[in-house]
């Protein structure tokens, strides 16, 4: 059993992620405070229950996740949105030029990326459904596997795979849009007539 | 390994998902493919990029009142002295 005059200790260092995570959840700082400050109270309360040994972190998001459901969802219970299933593999590599225009001497696409402000990625990243959201926060943010995933949201792993993929690659299309809103898109290849490898 | 089944375990390989058969397979595919590594390898910076633009700071605020909301000692008390 864990002891909880060590919470403090062990808990404090992972605010910054929780709170992090809390803003892409809630979209909003007065919400993300409460949302952290709540699960602190939660997991102090219930930290007699945490197995020692296991991840906390991943505990604490558990809490974090569940307190957000119940708090904050509560009110709007929207059926999932399912038009997620039409962008290809490699979508957003393959419109920033790939192979081509790194044979080409075009702008980088890992240049594009780096220039994309943070707060169009942390736009791009809150305009996904909650429950793609979530997913990808959790593995590509936070670096959670999909059973640590499947526990924190309380969902079989398949889930958590289908939901990955399809709210990465809706990622990928925001940060495609928000690029050409911005005149961040690399130039478009030379309409010269290319000789078609392979016939 | 053909570039589908490559790609279309892409994520299950960068999670560091798959079996270590699988993935090898997918690395010696990466190693013959040029076009699907330079892929692979912006997924990769992708999720770097991602990863580290989604970072917040906690405001001092909240900091102090979860500090003081579990007992802690407040973060900008002056160290004790003896």
């Amino acid at each position: 059993m864990a002891d909880q005059e060590q919470f403090a200790d062990l808990a404090m260092p992972y605010m910054s992620a929780l709170y992090s995570a809390a803003l892409r959840m809630t979209r909003n700082p007065a919400d993300a405070e409460d949302l952290v400050q709540e699960t602190y109270l939660r997991a102090y309360r219930g930290f007699g229950g945490f197995r020692e040994g296991t991840n906390l972190k991943a505990w604490l998001y558990k809490i974090l996740t569940n307190t957000f459901i119940n708090t904050y969802r509560a009110k709007k219970r929207r059926p999932e949105q399912t038009d997620l299933d039409d962008t290809e593999d490699f979508y957003l590599f393959r419109r920033l030029g790939g192979l081509e225009a790194a044979e080409a001497n075009r702008t980088p696409e890992s240049e594009v990326l780096e220039s994309i402000p943070d707060e169009a990625v942390k736009e791009a990243l809150e305009a996904l459904p909650e429950q793609f959201r979530m997913a990808v926060l959790l593995a590509d943010v936070e670096g959670f596997s999909y059973k640590e995933i499947a526990e924190i949201m309380d969902v079989p792993i398949g889930t958590v795979m289908s939901r990955l993929h399809r709210g990465r690659k809706q990622l990928q299309k925001s940060l495609w849009e928000f690029a050409g809103e911005r005149g961040l898109r690399p130039e478009p290849a030379r309409p010269e007539p290319a000789p078609r490898a392979g016939g | 390994m053909d570039c589908d089944k490559a790609i279309h375990r892409i994520y299950h390989y960068l999670d560091g998902e798959l079996t270590i058969w699988r993935r090898r397979a997918i690395a010696r595919h990466l190693d013959e493919c040029p076009p699907c590594a330079e892929g692979f390898d912006f997924e990769i910076e992708l999720r770097q990029v991602i990863a580290s633009k989604c970072r917040d700071e906690v405001p001092p605020e909240l900091r102090r009142r979860i500090a003081a909301a579990l007992g802690e000692p407040l973060p900008e008390d002056p160290p004790e002295t003896l």
